[in-house]
């Protein structure tokens, strides 16, 4: 397999997408997801556990130097970074980056840095800009970038910045992204 | 984005790497300060923030400035160090600590607290607050300690910002605070003073967790966010200290995203809240 991990940041809509693309997801998905989704203070609280009733994968608050291992589904905590540290995960508290925290742009760089083109990053719906530079990193290294398409996000920002600075990215709707990534494996 | 420049980013991550690691060599044998197991994914980020703010062009450069001028040393470890910190932050965390372990020193005769990585203090005067509003602060021994003499000075003061109260008011209140958080400190312009009988008996000191011993044995040890800094072997040599510095029955508390992952010791441990990451050392 070419890839070994999958990177994905939301925003304002967020919620909804990641209910429908989990559900694209089979129970043997083998590569693992990272995800970071601001907006929520309380994200993993109040919505991961809505979000559980829509996945066949488990999904997790990662800890600290938690290892990165297939069939998991990994949450950024509340109000840390998430980055990946080789074959681990860490989290920080360091400054707010695009004015929050956790930060996708924190989480994809990271992932560039660790695993170069084997990371796959996934940029969906969301207000601001957070997520481009880190995108731009996964393709600077060879990596695959994928950015729902603007048109079917409930917020576009975020998608449209991220095409911005990453033109060659595959764009793809909403639906057809979890079938794209099970593809991949 | 042709294979080209995919070399060049690849390139240009193998010299930074070599920056790095003359960097945390050169500060380590002029200033003794040992950065060299740290996680290097943060550090990495904290370091290049550091040449952006700086307007350096390169890491050779900031390990110039910082071998040639001490006086540039201090101003890093406050940026390397990360003080982020904040009044009762994860209010759970606290309403925990209230609940769960209250109760097991309300039996003790008397009890000493170590906060290990207290940045500038907030997290002790939340301690405070909690343990006054049990009854318990006469018969606390509390020593904060932390890597950074100037993020220390700071805490001994005990005058934060008043636009932050706001935000610590709220968490007062969701982390069980049975008072007025404005009871606690005095408001004058722009800053709130600490009301000081909070801290007067704390033991303030530095101490660094990558190469000093423990100092004494502690009932409570609050190490929260400071952990996710270090790298698996670092960690593993700090909760190993922890542990040895814990009292039997004594109670450890982590950062929310931290766990007893890294630790030589976790079956040694009872979790008291396992979301919160509340462990007691059972033996
Ligand atoms: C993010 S702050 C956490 C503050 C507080 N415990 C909290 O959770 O809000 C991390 C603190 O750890 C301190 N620190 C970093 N490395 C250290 C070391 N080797 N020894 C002691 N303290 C250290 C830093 O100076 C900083 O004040």
């Amino acid at each position: 397999m070419r890839y070994r991990l999958v990177v994905m940041g939301a925003s304002l809509g967020g919620l909804n997408a990641m209910q429908v693309l989990l559900k694209s997801l089979p129970k043997d998905f083998a590569l693992p997801l990272a995800v970071v989704q601001h907006r929520d203070k309380d994200f993993v609280d109040t919505a991961l556990p809505a979000l559980r009733a829509h996945s066949l994968l488990p999904l997790r608050e990662v800890d600290d130097k938690q290892a990165i291992e297939p069939g998991w589904v990994d949450f950024a905590p509340n109000d840390y970074h998430l980055l990946v540290d080789g074959d681990h995960y860490a989290l920080s508290v360091d400054e707010l980056v695009n004015l929050a925290r956790p930060a996708v742009d924190v989480l994809f760089i990271s992932a560039a840095e660790a695993l170069g083109p084997e990371v796959v990053g996934v940029i969906l719906t969301g207000t601001g800009v957070d997520g481009a530079q880190g995108l731009q990193a996964i393709a600077a290294r060879g990596g695959l970038a994928l950015v729902q398409d603007p048109a079917t996000a409930e917020a576009p920002g975020m998608p449209s910045a991220a095409l911005a600075c990453v033109p060659q990215a595959v764009v793809l709707p909403l639906e057809g992204i979890g079938p794209f990534l099970a593809r991949l494996t | 984005m042709g294979e080209g420049s995919e070399a060049d980013s690849a390139r240009q991550q193998e010299v930074e790497a070599v920056e790095v690691r003359l960097l945390l060599e050169g500060i380590r044998s002029l200033y003794g300060y040992d950065f060299r197991d740290y996680a290097p994914a943060s550090l990495g980020r904290r370091l290049r923030k550091i040449l952006e703010e700086e307007g350096l062009p390169s890491l050779s450069r900031l390990l110039e400035m910082i071998l040639h001028d001490p006086a540039q040393m201090g101003r890093f470890l406050i940026a390397l160090a990360v003080p982020t910190t904040a009044m009762f932050r994860d209010p759970g965390f606290f309403l925990a600590l209230r609940q769960k372990a209250v109760p097991l020193l309300k039996d003790l005769p008397f009890f000493r607290v170590w906060h290990a990585g207290c940045s500038t203090g907030e997290e002790v005067y939340s301690l405070a607050i909690l343990l006054e509003e049990e009854g318990l602060l006469p018969k606390a021994r509390r020593y904060a300690t932390d890597l950074s003499q100037e993020v220390i000075d700071k805490a001994k003061e005990g005058i934060f910002a008043a636009k932050a109260m706001q935000a610590y008011t709220n968490n007062y209140a969701r982390s069980g605070g049975h008072g007025s958080f404005s009871h606690y400190y005095t408001a004058k312009h722009d800053l709130a003073i600490m009301r000081p009988d909070l801290a007067r008996e704390v033991v303030w000191a530095t101490h660094n967790l990558v190469s000093d011993g423990s100092f004494n044995e502690f009932n409570l040890i609050l190490c929260r966010n400071v952990m996710i800094y270090f790298n698996p072997k670092l960690q593993e040599r700090v909760h190993h200290l922890l542990y040895d510095s814990l009292a039997m029955g004594g109670v450890l508390g982590l950062g929310r995203g931290e766990s007893l992952l890294g630790s030589p010791h976790a079956d040694c441990y009872r979790a008291l809240d396992v979301s919160e990451k509340i462990f007691v050392k059972v033996k």
